[in-house]
């Protein structure tokens, strides 16, 4: 397990905040390291942070749509947040797409996109009790 | 005596390209160089974004080789001029290797075809058993 | 005529540098009475002057010479000066020509005049790299302006928390739809918008570069998170994108402005955080 980029737990979703240029042996790390982290803590969902990055080449792209189509093959649903204007500019002109994932502005709305599913058997009988009292 | 020219070429600066980490300082580079020329946002992201494509292409199809970056004037615009060249196989068929979507590897096939699209200028010298060079310019607005 | 060694167009310049340089303000300052002042202008002259005397003792001989590196950097800041003060290509170069005013007073003196030819040419390229250097910086200024009137005429505009619009207007080129797409991103993510509204209602017409841009614009922005709506398709336009050819596809499109932002705001209620690229 590599280092370069931290994945955090977060509830039922990790959170992969990629911060530096990545160089293509640690992307298909990280790859490995998601799917490695989704089964051994049973994520529901991971939230990936890209804000940090500058580029997005055909390689990057391709390891974001791999993770997200790796994760839903684990039962997890993957969110790409916060990438920049200019790199979806680029991307589009590249040709790039990333195959159906999910996006978001930013890792709160990445949550917020997430939080329906997440909603454990006792969250939704609280919330149905709570209403009922008001 | 003649009437100076307002240009000034900076020196190159050349890099190797043998692994994966000379794909990142590739990719620093050219950007370092790009912010000099003053080229916008946008077309800064494009144009690293077509160097990295074009060094992991002599990384993993020429088997390495080098890039020369150099911050370029005609007097009147700045740009930035990046020729990545290796000894490796060469292209047999250019056309195809253009093409969006076509791979003889694992790739997505948009390397070339899309960096191509990411630059203002772009040329490709290539043949079977003679190695690849790709140049490609930028020019500020 | 023997070249004179650099080195001693250099001592010439020093040893008669009080009379060469009171000249030379004169006359500089003859001309450019009312746009500058005498002491500016003599700070001025006093580092070209000392720039140049630097550059000849380096060995320079020609004005593109490494040696005068320093002395062409400070020509190039103060003609961009100029050209941003408003001074016309004349004002600019009369500066440097007047340094020639300064060389004729040496006429007199027999040990500089093996020098004065060859210092008279210097200061002529001197003069015409100035008039250059402010004719780029001119342009420079120019595109500049035309690109801030560009912004100007393309507001992007926040039309309730969450929505952001660009209502355009007038015939669009490629150049101006890059711009405003572009503004149109950075909104998104500085307004924390995720509902964009590109209303197109006031323009006649689309070429398939227009339309090409606005399909990317959509993809890009929903890459980034957001969805985009286009909103007051003319009946020509429409007829013009089928014709085109051009897959529209998923895109939503509404009649007008008001039936987008309805839209939106439904939109937002639905699925209130980010959209599938
Ligand atoms: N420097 C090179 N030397 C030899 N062949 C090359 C070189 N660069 C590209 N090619 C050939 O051209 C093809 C297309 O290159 P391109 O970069 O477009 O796609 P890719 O590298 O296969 O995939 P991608 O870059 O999208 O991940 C490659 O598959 C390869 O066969
Ligand atoms: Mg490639």
């Amino acid at each position: 397990m590599s280092d370069a980029v931290p994945i955090l737990k977060i509830g039922t979703t990790l959170l992969v905040s990629i911060q530096v240029d990545l160089q293509d042996d640690t992307a298909l790390q990280l790859q490995e390291d998601v799917a490695e982290r989704i089964t051994r803590t049973g994520a529901r969902g991971v939230i990936i942070d890209i804000s940090g990055l500058e580029i997005v080449d055909s390689f990057i792209g391709r390891m974001l749509a791999s993770v997200a189509a790796v994760s839903r093959v684990l039962d997890a649903r993957t969110v790409v947040v916060g990438m920049r204007p200019a790199v979806a500019i680029t991307m589009v002109e590249l040709g790039l797409s990333l195959g159906g994932v999910r996006t978001a502005l930013d890792v709160e709305r990445g949550l917020a996109l997430l939080a329906p599913e997440h909603e454990s058997a006792e969250d939704v009988l609280l919330a149905a009790a709570e209403r009922e009292a008001r | 005596m003649t009437t100076a020219p307002v240009a000034t070429a900076t020196a190159t600066e050349r890099l190797e390209v043998r692994a994966d980490s000379d794909v990142v300082r590739v990719r620093q580079l050219v950007r370092a160089v790009a912010q000099k020329a003053r080229l916008s946002l946008v077309d800064q992201t494009k144009l690293v974004t077509a160097a990295s494509e074009l060094a992991r292409n002599t990384l993993v199809y020429g088997g390495g080789g080098d890039v020369e970056v150099e911050l370029v004037t005609d007097g009147r615009r700045s740009g930035v001029r990046a020729v990545f060249s290796d000894e490796g196989p060469g292209i047999a068929d250019l056309d195809l290797a253009l093409t969006d979507g076509w791979t003889s590897g694992s790739g997505l096939g948009l390397g070339l075809s899309g960096s191509r699209r990411l630059v203002e200028q772009f040329s490709i010298d290539t043949a079977p058993g003679a190695g690849t060079r790709v140049e490609i310019a930028t020019w500020s607005r | 005529m023997p070249a004179v060694a650099p080195e001693t167009l250099a001592q010439t310049l020093v040893d008669h540098a009080p009379t060469v340089r009171a000249a030379w303000l004169d006359a500089a300052a003859d001309e450019l009475r009312g746009r500058t002042t005498r002491g500016e202008l003599e700070r001025e002259q006093t580092d070209i002057y000392d720039a140049l005397v630097d550059g000849l003792r380096a060995g320079g001989t020609e004005v593109s010479a490494e040696a005068f590196d320093q002395l062409r950097g400070i020509l190039a800041d103060v003609s961009a000066a100029r050209a941003r003060l408003g001074f016309t290509p004349r004002e600019t170069a009369v500066g440097m020509f007047a340094l020639k005013e300064g060389l004729y007073a040496l006429a007199g003196s027999p040990d500089a005049m093996a020098g004065l030819v060859p210092l008279l040419r210097l200061v002529d390229d001197l003069g015409l790299f100035t008039f250059e250097t402010f004719a780029s910086a001119r342009e420079a200024i120019i595109s500049e302006q035309a690109e801030q009137l560009l912004e100007l005429s393309t507001p992007v505009v926040k039309l309730w928390e969450g929505i952001v619009a660009v209502p355009l207007v007038g015939t669009l080129d490629s150049a101006r739809t890059q711009v405003v797409m572009e503004k149109l991103l950075n909104t998104l993510v500085e307004t924390g918008s995720t509902q964009a509204i590109i209303d197109i209602t006031g323009v006649p017409a689309v070429d398939t570069q227009v339309a090409q841009h606005l399909l990317k614009t959509v993809v890009a922005a929903r890459l980034m998170g957001a969805e985009c709506t286009i909103s007051g398709i003319r009946p020509q336009i429409a007829q013009t994108i089928v014709a085109l050819g051009i897959e529209f596809g998923d895109i939503r499109t509404r009649a007008t402005l008001a039936d987008a932002l309805v839209d939106a705001l439904r939109e937002g209620r639905r699925s209130p955080a980010g959209v599938t690229a």
